[in-house]
């Protein structure tokens, strides 16, 4: 096996570009992960402190199923639980189709599921946060109950919520990694078979490792960033 | 007229609760779960085998018998490694907190699996090295790698959660103690520990939560645990039942974790409370 300047050539002979584009999977998973998990952590934050009984009951089994089960395992239900369900509902109609489910498709739906109950903490705390008086007052001023959320709590509720986020945005970089199980070319995979071809375990996993930590000091500066951008979240 | 008689007729009226749009969603809501959880109910009862029930429950017990041990075993030594993790760290030693620093960076800024695959393959690179140490034989075993990488991965954790603790007792209860004579160690076991358990009680515990659901990941390295056996019975039946039996164990044993560190915490903060 050559050496470790051959094995981290970009080209044919080396490995670096099947390392970049598991580094792009990695990250393009997590980003869109990011927005499914956010939208749905809010809304289930919102269900969770409404003061109807019925909506926070719904909110909170949503949580607690996710919370609950290992990350991988939600993975594989997604992956194979959709795939099943998937078949044997086309199969009713064309009874001799096969359908494989997209393992990408499937890592932003269980990995969203996950972010987006932790996320629910969260905002659910930053509601909390938020005084009272700021819907009175916003609605007292003849806003509506959708204006007074977009316009006078949410930017308050932002930035409560970020570091809470922020660190939720770490779980999900390194939960990606759980993708590699079911066959996603990520950035662990990549290495995974790099390693296997090349035999040099040590060198490709210790790579992965330190671009794993390069990918989070590089989110932590971004987030702190952002942070200052929408001013000081101190309470 | 008595002044309570007059009061009570100014009180509002309790507020009609009829049907507004919102109590209408919540309930299509709970009824979805509801609709949910008899479909898995019904496919559970459809499905029923009792040859395979047979056949892999003891599995599954033994299996989740070894996701504990992996959990309780690297608990442990994760504690007692994260003693001297959680010093540096609060050491105003430059070199000490800077090299504490790193390691419980590096431990929670990469993800466990590739934690457990630097352990388990990589270091399988210098096998004629660690042969010659007498150390081969340890590190070829999954389980004895899978115990390593948790130990070192939950230490770090574990030194954050020691250290968010101790800071968050008051400077004045170290400066009380130490007025009164007793010196560093007493003041850390007898003041300090005892207040800052209290607060850890809730992080130690999400921290085990959280390796118990961590802990499924070893099935990838061939490590028999409840997911292991799992991924071992879904691959000789192809029967989706598998994974959910492993979904129903994992959410009970999590569920069960949970509310009984709620337990332990109000028993034990009963003196807080007004």
């Amino acid at each position: 096996m050559g050496s470790v300047s051959t094995l981290l050539s970009w080209g044919a002979e080396g490995w670096l570009d099947d390392i970049a584009f598991g580094v792009l999977v990695t990250v393009g998973l997590a980003v869109a992960t990011l927005p499914v998990g956010l939208v749905a952590g809010f809304f289930v934050a919102l269900a969770k402190q409404s003061d109807e009984p019925s909506m926070r009951l719904a909110g909170n089994v949503y949580t607690t199923i996710f919370r609950g089960l290992p990350e991988l395992l939600t993975l594989f239900l997604v992956y194979f639980g959709v795939q099943i369900a998937l078949q044997n509902t086309i199969r009713l109609f064309h009874p001799d189709a096969t359908i494989a489910v997209n393992s990408f498709v499937s890592g932003i739906v269980a990995l969203g599921a996950v972010f987006s109950s932790y996320a629910s903490e969260v905002f659910l705390s930053a509601f909390r946060a938020v005084p009272r008086g700021q819907y009175e007052g916003g609605l007292s001023i003849g806003l509506s109950n959708a204006q007074t959320m977009r316009l006078v709590v949410l930017p308050q509720l932002i930035r409560i919520a970020l570091p809470g986020l922020g660190n939720q945005w770490m779980v999900l970089l390194k939960d990606t990694a759980l993708v590699s199980a079911i066959g996603l070319g990520d950035l662990l995979r990549q290495s995974y078979i790099a390693a296997r071809v090349t035999q040099e375990a040590f060198l490709f996993y210790g790579l992965a490792i330190l671009i794993y930590l390069g990918l989070a000091i590089v989110s932590s500066f971004f987030i702190r960033t952002v942070e200052r951008s929408v001013g000081p979240s101190t309470r | 007229m008595s002044l309570a008689a007059e009061t009570s007729t100014l009180a509002p009226p309790a507020p009609a609760r009829g049907w507004p749009r919102k109590r209408v969603a919540g309930h299509v809501l709970v009824g979805l779960w509801l609709l949910a959880g008899i479909g898995l109910l019904a496919f559970l009862v459809n499905s029923w085998d009792g040859e395979l029930f047979r056949q892999y429950a003891p599995a599954y017990l033994y299996g989740l018998g070894t996701t504990m041990t992996l959990v309780a075993i690297s608990i442990a030594i994760g504690a007692l490694l994260s003693l001297p993790i959680a010093y540096g760290r609060m050491s105003k030693n430059r070199i000490l907190s800077a090299f504490a620093y790193a390691y419980v960076q590096f431990f929670r800024g990469t993800p466990l699996l590739a934690q457990t695959f630097l352990i388990y393959y990589g270091l399988g690179t210098f096998r004629p090295e660690l042969q010659a140490i007498g150390l081969w034989g340890f590190f070829r075993e999954a389980w004895y790698c899978a115990i390593l990488a948790f130990s070192l991965n939950t230490a770090a954790y574990q030194a954050e959660i020691l250290r968010g603790a101790i800071e968050s007792v008051p400077r004045g209860q170290w400066e009380g103690a130490a007025s009164l004579g007793l010196h560093d160690l007493q003041i850390l076991r007898q003041v300090i520990l005892p207040q800052a358990l209290v607060v850890a009680l809730r992080p130690y515990g999400n921290e085990i939560i959280l390796m118990i659901k961590g802990s499924a990941i070893v099935a990838i390295i061939t490590v028999p645990d409840l997911m292991g056996q799992t991924r071992l019975a879904y691959a000789r039946t192809f029967d989706f039942q598998t994974y959910i039996w492993a979904a129903l164990l994992y959410l009970s044993t999590v569920e069960l974790l949970r509310h009984g560190v709620d337990w332990i915490e109000r028993r034990i903060t009963r003196h807080l409370e007004r």
